[in-house]
C-alpha cells in the first residue's frame, strides 16, 4: 500500500514537473534608444513606451533598455535591464526601480556624435538569446540612419533567428523630404538585413497605439 | 483529341451528332432496362430494409432505455421514500422519547392531584349539625309543670344555658362552614392544573397522530412505488424534472460563487507558486487556486456525507458512528483551515492589487490619491474569503439532487432521442423505397421512345400471337 502511494505521488510530481513551463511563454524586450544628435529630441517619447511595457509585463518577462551611440556593441550602453521576479510583489518593486533608472537616464542623456544601430542590434540579440524567452522583441527607437565612427565594421550579415525587430517612430530626415526614396530605401534596407538574418520586421510609427507593439 | 471532339461525329452539325448519341443511348438503356430496374429495386430494397432494421433496433434500444429508466426511477423513488419514512419514524421516536417517556410521571401526577382533590372534596362535605342530646332533656322538662316558683327558676336557668349552648353551636357551625369553603377555594388551582396536564397529554398525542398520518401517506406512496403504478411513475418523473432544474439553478449560483472565490485567490497564489509558470496552457497560480477550491468542495462533500445529509458515497454512510464523527471533525478542521488560508489570501490580494494600482498610476504620471476607508473592501474580501468555502460546502446537497435527477431526466431525453432517431430511420427507409420506384419510372421516362416503339410492335403482333395461342390450345384439346 505504501509503495502504491509512493509511486502515485512520484507520478503526480513527475507529471506536474513535466507540464510546468517556465520559459516558453515569457517575453523579452530589448529597447534601443537612439541618442544621436538628429534624434535626441524624440527620446522623451520613449518614456511612454517604456512605461507601457512596464505596465503590461508579467513576472518572468525580461526588459532591457540600451542607448544607441557611437559604439553600441557594449554592456556600458545598457541603461537598465531586468528579469521580473516570479512573485508579483517583487516584480512591482523591480518595475519601480527600473522606472527610476529610465527617468534619470532620459533627463540626463546627452547626444552622441555617431549612430551605431547595428552594434545595438547585435547586443540586443545576444541579450535576448541569453534570457531564453519564448518571444523576443527588439524595439528600435530611431530614425534608422546609421552613422558609424571611423574604423567600425558593421557591414556583415546579422544573426536574428527567432527575434522580431520593430522600428518605432522612424522620423523623416531633412534629406528625406527632398528625396523620399531615401527614407524608403533606409527602411527597406533594414528590413532586408533583419529578414536575411532570420528575424521578422515591423514598422510602427503611430505611437498612439502602444498595444500594437507586442501583438505579433 | 478531346471527348467533345470524339463525340462530334459529323463536324459542323452538332445537333445531328447529339441526336445520334441520344438515340444510341436510349437504345442501349432500353436493352439494359430489365437489369437496370432490378438493380434500382434491389438497391432501394437494401436501403429500405437496412433502415427499417436500424429503426427497429433503435426503437428496441429506446424501449430498453425506458425500462431501465423506469427501474432506476422506482429504485431512486423507493430509496428516497425509505429515507423519508425512516426520518418520520425517527421523529416519532424522538416524540415518544421526549413526551411519552414522562407519561408515567404525568399519570402519577394526575393520580396525586385527583387523590388530593378527592380528599379535599371529602373534607369539604357539609355535615349536618349533630342533634344535641339536650333536646330530649328539654322534651322531658317540657312535661314538668312550671307553676312552682322553684321549678320556674330552674327552667329559667335551663333556658339561659340552652341559649348560650345554641349560640356556641351556631358559631362552631359557621366556623366549620368557613373552613370547608376555604378548602373548596384551594381546590381551584388543583383543578386548573389537572386540566392543563390533561391538555398537554392531548396535544402530545395529537402531534403523534399527525406524524402517524404523515407516515401513512408515505407508506402509501411507497406501496405505489413498489407496485410500479403509473401514478407513482408520473409523480416521480415530474419530481425528478423539478429537482433537476432547481438543483441546476442552485449549482449555477454555486459556480458563480466559485468563480468569485477563484478571483479572490488566483492573484495571491502567484505570489506562492510564481506568476510566470504554466501547466499546459494555464497559469500554475490559476491551477493552484482552482485546486484549492476543488479541495474545499471535496471537503464539503465529505462533511455533508459524514453528517449523513447526503448519500453520494455509501462507504462513508456505512461507517460506524465513531469513525464518522472523527471524519466530521477532520473534514471540518480542514475546511476551517482552508477558509482561514483563503481569508489571508484575500488580504494579500488586496495589498497586491493596491500595489499594482499604485505602480500603474505612477507609470501613467497620475497623482496617487489614497482612498478613504480603504479598509472596508479589505475586510469585505477577507470575510468573503472565509465564508465562501463553507458556503461551497453546501453544494453537496444540490449536487446530490442534480446527479440523481439528471439520471432520470437524461435517461428520458436519451429515450426520446432514440425514438426520434427510429422515426428518422423509418422515414429514410420509406424514402429509399419510394425513391427506387421513382428512379425506375424516371428510367422509363428517359427511354420512352423505345418503349413506345415496343408497344407498337407488340400491338401489331398481338392478333398473330393470339391465333397461335388458339391453335395450340385446340391441338392440345384434340390430343387429349
Amino acid at each position: 500500500m505504501k509503495k502504491f502511494i509512493l509511486i502515485t505521488l512520484t507520478g503526480i510530481l513527475i507529471l506536474g514537473g513535466g507540464c510546468a513551463d517556465t520559459t516558453s511563454r515569457a517575453r523579452s524586450v530589448f529597447l534601443l534608444l537612439d541618442t544621436s544628435g538628429t534624434y535626441k529630441a524624440e527620446i522623451d517619447k520613449a518614456r511612454a513606451i517604456i512605461n507601457y511595457l512596464l505596465g503590461t509585463f508579467e513576472p518572468g518577462d525580461s526588459l532591457a533598455v540600451a542607448r544607441i551611440d557611437s559604439g553600441s556593441f557594449s554592456e556600458k550602453d545598457i541603461v537598465a535591464k531586468v528579469t521580473f521576479d516570479r512573485r508579483p510583489s517583487v516584480a512591482t518593486e523591480q518595475k519601480r526601480l527600473f522606472k527610476g533608472k529610465i527617468d534619470r537616464f532620459i533627463d540626463q542623456s546627452k547626444g552622441s556624435s555617431h549612430t551605431d544601430i547595428t552594434g545595438g542590434v547585435i547586443q540586443a540579440v545576444q541579450y535576448l538569446n541569453e534570457t531564453g524567452a519564448g518571444k523576443r522583441y527588439i524595439l528600435i527607437f530611431s530614425d534608422l540612419e546609421e552613422d558609424l565612427a571611423k574604423g567600425h565594421i558593421r557591414d556583415f550579415p546579422l544573426e536574428m533567428e527567432g527575434c522580431q525587430a520593430i522600428a518605432l517612430n522612424v522620423t523623416k530626415l531633412r534629406t528625406d523630404n527632398v528625396d523620399p526614396r531615401q527614407y524608403f530605401q533606409r527602411v527597406e534596407g533594414w528590413k532586408k538585413r533583419v529578414e536575411d538574418g532570420g528575424g521578422s520586421w515591423r514598422l510602427l510609427n503611430d505611437l498612439e497605439r502602444l498595444d500594437r507593439i507586442l501583438e505579433g | 483529341m478531346t471527348l467533345v471532339q470524339m463525340l462530334n461525329i459529323w463536324p459542323g452539325t452538332p445537333l445531328l451528332s447529339a441526336f445520334f448519341w441520344i438515340t444510341v443511348s436510349v437504345f442501349l438503356l432500353y436493352l439494359a432496362r430489365t437489369p437496370a430496374h432490378r438493380s434500382i429495386h434491389s438497391l432501394s430494397r437494401v436501403a429500405h430494409n437496412g433502415l427499417r432494421l436500424l429503426s427497429r433496433s433503435t426503437l428496441m434500444a429506446a424501449e430498453r432505455v425506458r425500462i431501465r429508466n423506469k427501474e432506476v426511477l422506482f429504485s431512486l423513488g423507493q430509496e428516497s421514500t425509505e429515507r423519508i419514512v425512516e426520518r418520520e419514524f425517527q421523529r416519532v421516536e424522538d416524540v415518544i422519547k421526549r413526551d411519552l417517556s414522562s407519561y408515567p410521571m404525568l399519570q402519577r401526577s394526575m393520580a396525586d392531584q385527583i387523590t388530593r382533590i378527592d380528599e379535599d372534596y371529602q373534607k369539604s362535605a357539609e355535615l349536618p349539625p349533630p342533634v344535641p342530646t339536650w333536646v330530649d332533656a328539654i322534651t322531658a322538662l317540657g312535661k314538668i309543670s312550671s307553676k312552682d316558683a322553684s321549678v320556674s327558676a330552674v327552667l329559667e336557668q335551663i333556658h339561659k344555658t340552652i341559649n348560650s349552648q345554641h349560640k356556641g353551636v351556631m358559631e362552631e357551625y359557621r366556623r366549620v362552614s368557613s373552613d370547608r369553603h376555604a378548602i373548596l377555594h384551594k381546590m381551584m388551582p388543583l383543578w386548573r392544573k389537572l386540566s392543563e396536564t390533561l391538555e398537554q397529554a392531548t396535544q402530545r398525542f395529537a402531534g403523534l397522530n399527525e406524524r402517524a398520518q404523515v407516515i401513512d401517506n408515505r407508506v402509501q406512496a411507497y406501496q405505489d412505488i413498489q407496485a410500479q403504478s403509473e401514478r407513482a411513475e408520473r409523480m416521480l418523473t415530474s419530481s425528478a424534472a423539478t429537482q433537476f432544474f432547481i438543483a441546476g439553478f442552485v449549482l449555477l449560483i454555486a459556480i458563480g460563487g466559485a468563480i468569485i472565490n477563484f478571483n479572490l485567490i488566483a492573484l495571491p497564489m502567484s505570489e506562492m507558486v510564481g506568476g510566470g509558470s504554466y501547466i499546459g496552457a494555464f497559469k500554475t497560480s490559476d491551477v493552484a487556486a482552482l485546486v484549492i477550491i476543488l479541495v474545499e468542495l471535496a471537503m464539503g462533500l465529505y462533511l455533508m456525507e459524514s453528517l449523513r445529509i447526503t448519500r453520494l458515497f455509501p462507504i462513508i454512510g456505512q461507517m460506524d458512528d465513531r469513525t464518522r464523527r472523527r471524519m466530521i471533525w477532520i473534514t471540518f478542521s480542514i475546511l476551517f483551515i482552508m477558509a482561514g488560508v483563503e481569508a489571508s489570501l484575500a488580504f494579500m490580494r488586496d495589498r497586491l492589487a493596491a500595489d499594482i494600482q499604485a505602480l500603474r498610476q505612477s507609470l501613467a504620471d497620475v497623482e496617487i490619491v489614497a482612498a478613504a476607508n480603504n479598509w472596508i473592501p479589505t475586510v469585505g474580501q477577507m470575510v468573503m474569503g472565509f465564508i465562501l468555502p463553507f458556503a461551497l460546502a453546501f453544494v453537496a446537497i444540490p449536487l446530490e439532487s442534480f446527479v440523481h435527477s439528471a439520471r432520470t431526466v437524461m435517461g428520458a431525453a436519451f429515450a426520446s432521442l432514440l425514438s426520434s432517431l427510429a422515426f428518422v430511420f423509418r422515414l429514410f427507409g420509406n424514402v429509399a423505397r419510394y425513391g427506387g420506384e421513382f428512379f425506375v419510372n424516371l428510367y422509363d421516362l428517359a427511354i420512352f421512345p423505345s418503349l413506345w416503339i415496343e408497344r407498337l410492335v407488340v400491338d401489331k403482333r398481338r392478333p398473330a400471337l393470339e391465333n397461335e395461342a388458339a391453335e395450340s390450345r385446340s391441338m392440345v384439346e384434340e390430343t387429349s
